[in-house]
């Protein structure tokens, strides 16, 4: 069976394909071990173990922001790509010229910090950016948003040439996310899940940044022309519409790697089902209408938005517990899985999200929110299902491919040491954060009041060992990659194909 | 006991939880079951799921019913009816708060706005843990209640980042005795 097959000859890469995705590979964990350090390095700095000026420091804090939304973006659209261009036909220059505008906009994002001295965080919320009091120009704060705005036209490259090659296999985006069967009917079973997901980000997500852009658009027209002021409550409500999707659509790119290589290592097959296109269907409306969550104690908010926020955050939980978590242990129980390090991986990624996800449902309760909102609980629940979830969906991809290259599945035992640090590090510094968030430790402060720094020290043994195994993950996954001998012959499942 | 570690505990019992299935899965995932102990285990885990649905929905009926009602937040477009009222204006990066001596035991409603960007309006209770916040934004005045139980001193901190002075930014306010001046 080729679903079943570890390493199937379609997957290989070669020429400008082979050379952009890695690109994509090695430029991620580049920035993913760089922005870890800034990470590390403000963890410190609030366990008085450095010294960190204030003005540096939330200059770390506005890199360290926009550095990992965007780079897990960077990783999870490789994700998305490797696996969607087997079912519908991408055009190799969308998938360029997302890296492309990534990059320009990541230096306008470093030049605007670093030389702008811009520090408004990666929220940029109205009106502080344009109120640098001497700190950062307007004209910082212009180039800062620039870069997203460059970064999103990347993505929306992307998103349109797969929206467009999934509709010329599928017919429209509906019959892509498998609607047509959520009543009734018989489901295709080769109808791939890559293609449902893929499906899922490009509507949902498409939709958040096209919201980033107009918020951007109005706060550059407002930092040329001050006179032209925003509603703080309209910016604010777009902001997090458009953060809260993007870093989100993640998980969901992500995830493609699970669907698609648990089955081949646990030997199982994982078939497409009714629940399973039932989750997608509400994930799809969730994610969109969600992020009222994040402005639950902006009580000028109308209250049935807030309390949308709350009922669609619980609502969350359903398509990840009952079908993601649970299809997946479903699969490896009593299979024989080959605990290689992307099974392992993999595992730990399913662990990280749902894990993640009860301390994020929990804050996205109003009367919870009331005590939690903008503590360390809100860091300890995004980076549990960021760090220990989404990062090692990215890194299970990336050892299957250095694994498919040397043809056999990597499992050295300095790769289970790296493993190793890796998780425990994760797990300290994720509960270090929650425990914080239990104490009322407030969030993006330089300085710490001396009854906080017990956990901030706690974060900071836990990060160290996070970066060091990260570190490992770097040089092992650069090294696979570099090294590889040249591959064979190409063939790709082209569209015709696809849908089968 | 506090609210938070009432959340607390709830969240390292469910972390616990899925910890739990995770481990008890790996424990089983080496040995191959045959096809007919696979096609057994499928059966056994669709019955699960649907267990595993009925009780989360059950849990998201019930939590929903018991978290929004009362609703935790007291209506913002009409007159709130308390015997205290604190003015409170955030700027960068310090507060006015008028006026900043208060009674314990009966509610207080705290009418909160900015001059100038988004902050946070957090009161931390001698203990060092938040009791409640809401959001000081330009434009808009946000109306928090809270009911005081305890007298003593409470730190206001902001909690929304708004430039260099966010982490000083801070204010106190008095809560006295019942009758107390």
């Amino acid at each position: 069976m080729a679903a079943l097959t570890l390493f199937p000859p379609e997957e290989r890469l070669a020429g400008g394909e082979r050379a952009t995705f890695d690109c994509y590979l090695v430029t991620a964990m580049a920035l993913f071990v760089l922005m870890m350090v800034l990470g590390l390095t403000m963890r410190m700095s609030q366990a008085t173990w450095v010294n960190v000026d204030p003005v540096l420091f939330y200059k770390l804090l506005s890199m360290h922001g926009a550095g990992m939304v965007g780079t897990a973006s960077l990783a999870t659209t490789a994700v998305m790509w490797f696996f969607l261009r087997k079912c519908v036909g991408l055009h190799l220059w969308a998938f360029v010229g997302n890296y492309v505008l990534f990059m320009l906009g990541a230096l306008c994002i470093i030049a605007s910090i670093f030389l702008g001295g811009y520090g408004a965080l990666w929220t940029f919320l109205y009106p502080l950016p344009i109120l640098g009091f001497g700190l950062w120009s307007p004209h910082a704060a212009a180039l800062f948003m620039l870069g997203y705005l460059l970064i999103g036209v990347g993505s929306l490259l992307f998103y349109f040439d797969a929206a467009a090659a999934i509709i010329k296999v599928h017919g429209n985006l509906g019959r892509a996310l498998g609607l047509q069967w959520l009543f009734g009917g018989n489901i295709d079973p080769g109808h791939p899940k890559t293609v449902v997901a893929s499906t899922m980000v490009i509507i949902a997500n498409s939709l958040g940044i096209l919201a980033g852009a107009v918020v951007l658009v109005m706060s550059l027209i407002s930092i040329f022309y001050p006179q032209i002021t925003l509603d703080a409550l309209l910016a604010k409500n777009l902001i997090y519409w458009f953060g809260h999707m993007y870093i989100n659509a993640t998980i969901y790119m992500g995830v493609i790697a699970v669907y698609e290589l648990l089955p081949r290592y646990s030997g199982k097959p994982y078939p497409i089902s009714r629940p399973f296109l039932w989750s997608w269907a509400a994930s799809t409306l969730f994610v969109i209408i969600v992020f009222p969550h994040h402005l639950m104690i902006d009580f000028a908010q109308p209250r049935w938005l807030t309390i949308t926020g709350q009922v669609v955050s619980w609502g969350a939980g359903f398509p990840v517990f009952v079908v993601t978590m649970y299809g997946a242990l479903a699969n490896i129980y009593r299979s024989g899985i080959r605990w290689t390090m992307p099974a392992r991986l993999m595992v730990l990624s399913l662990f990280g999200w749902a894990a993640g996800i009860l301390p994020a449902i929990l804050d996205g309760t109003i009367r919870n929110n009331l005590v939690l909102h903008n503590t360390q609980w809100v860091p300890g629940h995004f980076h549990f299902y960021l760090l220990l979830g989404v990062v090692a969906m990215v890194l299970a991809l990336m050892f299957h491919v250095i694994g498919s290259r040397a043809e056999a599945a990597p499992n050295s035992g300095s790769d289970r040491v790296g493993f190793g640090l890796y998780v425990i590090g994760g797990l300290v510094f994720v509960f270090a954060f929650l425990d914080a968030g239990h104490l009322s430790v407030a969030r993006r402060m330089a300085t710490h009041l001396p009854a906080w720094t017990s956990t901030d020290k706690v974060g900071s043994l836990g990060a160290a060992l996070v970066v060091l195994g990260m570190l490992y993950f770097a040089f092992r996954i650069t090294g696979g990659l570099l090294r590889s001998p040249p591959p064979r012959a190409v063939s790709h499942a082209g569209p015709a194909g696809a849908a089968g | 006991m506090h609210l938070q570690d009432v959340i607390w505990s709830i969240t390292l019992a469910g972390i616990g939880l899925i910890a739990l299935a995770f481990i008890l899965v790996i424990a089983q995932s080496g040995k191959r079951a045959d096809d007919e102990a696979g096609a057994r285990a499928a059966r056994t885990a669709r019955r699960m799921q649907a267990w595993l649905f009925g009780a989360l929905l059950v849990v998201f009926a019930a939590g929903s019913y018991a978290t929004l009602r009362p609703f935790p937040i007291f209506p913002q477009h009409r007159a709130i009816d308390v015997p205290q009222v604190v003015d409170v204006v955030a700027r960068m990066w310090s507060w006015q708060i008028e006026p900043a001596t208060i009674r314990a035991g009966s509610a207080v409603e705290f009418r909160v706005t900015s001059g100038d960007v988004n902050h946070g309006f957090a009161i931390y209770a001698p203990d060092g843990r938040i009791v409640a916040q809401t959001q000081a934004m330009p434009g808009y005045t946000n109306k928090l209640v809270y009911d005081f139980t305890a007298p003593g001193t409470y730190t206001i901190q902001c909690l929304e980042f708004c430039g260099i002075g966010h982490a000083p930014m801070t204010g106190q306010i008095e809560v006295v005795a019942p009758g107390g001046e």
